[in-house]
């Protein structure tokens, strides 16, 4: 049973640590919507799976690659792969918009429950993942390979893909620039005032619509940016795609403690080792009746997550 | 003035206060004549087949009992967590899957007739509803959604990871009831099958309007409106979210044996989360909290995909925008609940 967690470990803990990027990126636009609004963004995974999309649209309709055994020629490469990268988050960060707009704005203004807020997201999550299944006829979508998944170097067995490289980098690389921005931009500034305090902020002459808007880009940003890694890695994507990933990437922003930013960056980390070393364990079948029970046990036992916001108290 | 006036009063009748005004301005004899008429008229269904009513894309005998008679009964059984409580419960369908799979692992394996695997699937159902409740009803609102749509999909992999009980084949060959009398049950014609759907709303429906008004009922009100007052004024919140829970299961569950055995074959793809949404719009469409309310919504949500095939190909997408237009222009859905009812939230936002 444990034979193949301990003969692969650290080439376990390599994929283990590539797929916890994809959940950190995906996991900040629950956590950041979260902060201002104190609400769960649960179209987060449709936001995502568009992002698929989007990679594969531009990749293959747009600038017209094929599916080939070697990688692209270099320039075309980079082309491809900064294209599809601003062009997925530019699409999410888009559909995170009309998500606020046509789900919350007009209930936040006229200061519903928020039993029907949280209806209303699940509405509008729904009609983004049927929209995309009645367009796609329920199939996959492949992606062109345009890059050729060559091993760059090996350490204690677990194989540097280069595709793997490029997501931790570039998730890494991301995380801080976000990090920074929340800590010192003006706007980023705005946002964390919002989520202090939304009556003050506004006092302060906080456009609280412009923070909210601004908020579910930069979520839709980042979990676009992920969509981008996740097709490079996995090369396909479906309608359904973001159901089982949103479920863990939210697991993920529970774990680090909601609204936490720098808490989703190890609520995702761990979640991502925890995931395949369990896979590896009890089958893969199992993988997201685990994370469901990491994500009950978390909420159960140490329900601020391990940096901290109180979520138990939140009201429906 | 006038106009400002006359506009208000439009805005705060509806339906449901129109109704209400009839049964409670009625004497007894008239309340019976009514009731009478209504059932009599509802178990004349069957009949109803022809012309405007008539389904092009599915016989009609059988969309009368699924979706429609089962929509009804799901949603009714949801609105005791949703409407009357206020918890969003999005595994809803699991309980369903528990009751199917109870009849047809019973049906096939033992001699146990559908009637008299009923109260199992029922307790059974009751009893996932209590250990998902315990752990999960201590949360509130948001994370409260997300564990039970968790619970629904860990039934749904369990049974399909989990080759005794069929895995992803399912189980075929399920048992249909015994006939009652001269009444059989059959595939062809499933008139019995809306009888009994039809005989288990009623149950429910009295269930819950007998409940409503005794301390478990009040308990719910108070929990919804808010949940720390109800705390603070003494009711033991947990306990009666736990009934909450458990009584909208057993629903859940009785509708999943009645459907297993008129399915004849189950298999875990039958129980995805979007049944669960399915029937939560169904309440939320027809007026959370309010019997008619879910009544109509779910029979409109699950007649109108099977009288226009443009719908049924693009139900769940439909079924998506209603909960979202629902929720944004009208959000006590088309016939809302009583005013009695809305009354305290009313004076709060005065005050407010």
């Amino acid at each position: 049973m444990f034979d193949t967690l301990i003969d692969q470990f650290w080439s376990l803990t390599l994929s283990g640590i590539a797929l916890g990027f994809i959940y950190v990126l995906v996991s900040l636009g629950y956590t950041m919507v979260y902060g201002v609004l104190r609400m769960i963004n649960f179209a987060n995974s449709e936001i995502f799976m568009f992002g698929t999309f989007a990679t594969i649209v531009i990749s293959r309709d747009f600038l017209g690659n094929v599916d080939s055994p070697n990688s692209l020629p270099l320039p075309k490469l980079i082309l491809t792969i900064t294209l599809c990268l601003v062009g997925s988050m530019i699409v999410s960060g888009l559909v995170a918009i009309f998500v606020e707009l046509v789900a919350y704005r007009r209930l936040r203004a006229r200061g519903t429950n928020r039993l029907a807020t949280l209806i209303s997201a699940i509405g509008i999550s729904i009609v983004l993942s049927e929209f995309m299944r009645i367009i796609t006829h329920s199939r996959p979508t492949l992606n062109p390979r345009v890059l050729e998944k060559k091993s760059l170097f090996e350490i204690a067995g677990a194989n540097f893909r280069i595709d793997t490289v490029l997501t931790i980098v570039f998730a890494a690389v991301l995380f801080i620039v976000l990090d920074r921005f929340v800590k010192f931009s003006r706007l980023g500034r705005a946002i964390r005032a919002v989520s202090m305090n939304e009556d003050a902020s506004k006092l302060m002459g906080i456009d609280l619509n412009k923070v909210i808007s601004a908020t579910f880009l930069i979520g839709g940003l980042m979990s676009g940016a992920a969509s981008f890694f996740y097709v490079l890695t996995y090369e396909n994507t479906k309608f359904n795609v973001g159901f089982t990933l949103g479920l863990a990437a939210f697991t993920a922003a529970v774990i680090g403690g909601i609204g936490n930013i720098r808490g989703a960056f190890f609520g995702g980390l761990s979640l991502g080792l925890v995931e395949v070393y369990a896979s590896a364990i009890l089958g893969t079948e199992w993988k997201s009746v685990t994370v469901f029970v990491i994500l009950v046990l978390v909420l159960v036992l140490k329900p601020s997550g391990i940096f901290g916001e109180a979520v138990q108290q939140t009201r429906a | 003035m006038t106009m400002i006036n006359l506009k208000e009063s439009f805005k705060e009748s509806n339906f449901r206060d129109v109704g209400a005004h009839i049964w409670e301005h009625a004497s007894a004899v008239e309340r019976k004549i009514m009731a009478v008429s209504f059932i009599g008229l509802a178990a004349l269904l069957p009949f109803m087949g022809f012309g405007l009513l008539d389904t092009p894309v599915s016989d009609y005998g059988a969309v009368l009992v699924y979706p429609v008679g089962m929509f009804i009964l799901m949603a009714l059984g949801l609105n005791i967590v949703v409407g009357k409580s206020g918890l969003l419960d999005l595994g809803y369908v699991a309980f369903f899957a528990i009751g199917a799979y109870t009849m047809a692992i019973l049906g096939t394996r033992t001699s146990l007739n559908t009637w008299e695997i009923m109260p199992i699937g029922i307790a059974l159902a009751m009893l996932a509803g209590l250990i998902l409740g315990l752990p999960a009803l201590r949360l509130r609102g948001d994370y409260l959604a997300i564990v039970t749509l968790g619970f629904g999909e860990i039934v749904r992999i369990s049974a399909l990871n989990t080759r005794e009980i069929g895995g992803p084949n399912g189980i075929a060959n399920i048992p249909v009831p015994p006939s009652i009398g001269p009444l059989e049950f059959s595939l062809n014609d499933q008139k019995g099958f809306f009888w009994v759907v039809l005989l288990m709303i009623l149950l429910t429906i009295w269930m819950i309007r007998r409940l409503s008004v005794r301390r478990a009922g009040r308990a719910w009100e108070a929990i919804r409106q808010d949940e720390d007052v109800a705390e603070l004024m003494g009711v033991n919140t947990l306990k009666y979210k736990l009934w909450s829970f458990s009584l909208g299961a057993a629903v859940g569950g009785a509708a999943g044996v009645l459907y297993g055995s008129k399915t004849l074959f189950i298999a875990p793809e039958m129980f995805t989360l979007n049944v669960s949404i399915l029937i939560l719009a169904c309440v939320v469409f027809g007026g959370m909290g309010n019997i008619w309310g879910v009544m109509v919504g779910a029979a409109i949500l699950a007649y109108l995909p099977e009288r226009i095939r443009f719908i049924s190909d693009a139900r769940l997408l439909v079924f998506g925008l209603a909960l979202v237009i629902t929720m944004n222009f009208r959000p006590d859905g088309i016939l809302p609940r009583k005013k009695r009812e809305k009354v305290i939230v009313k004076k709060e936002k005065n005050n407010g």
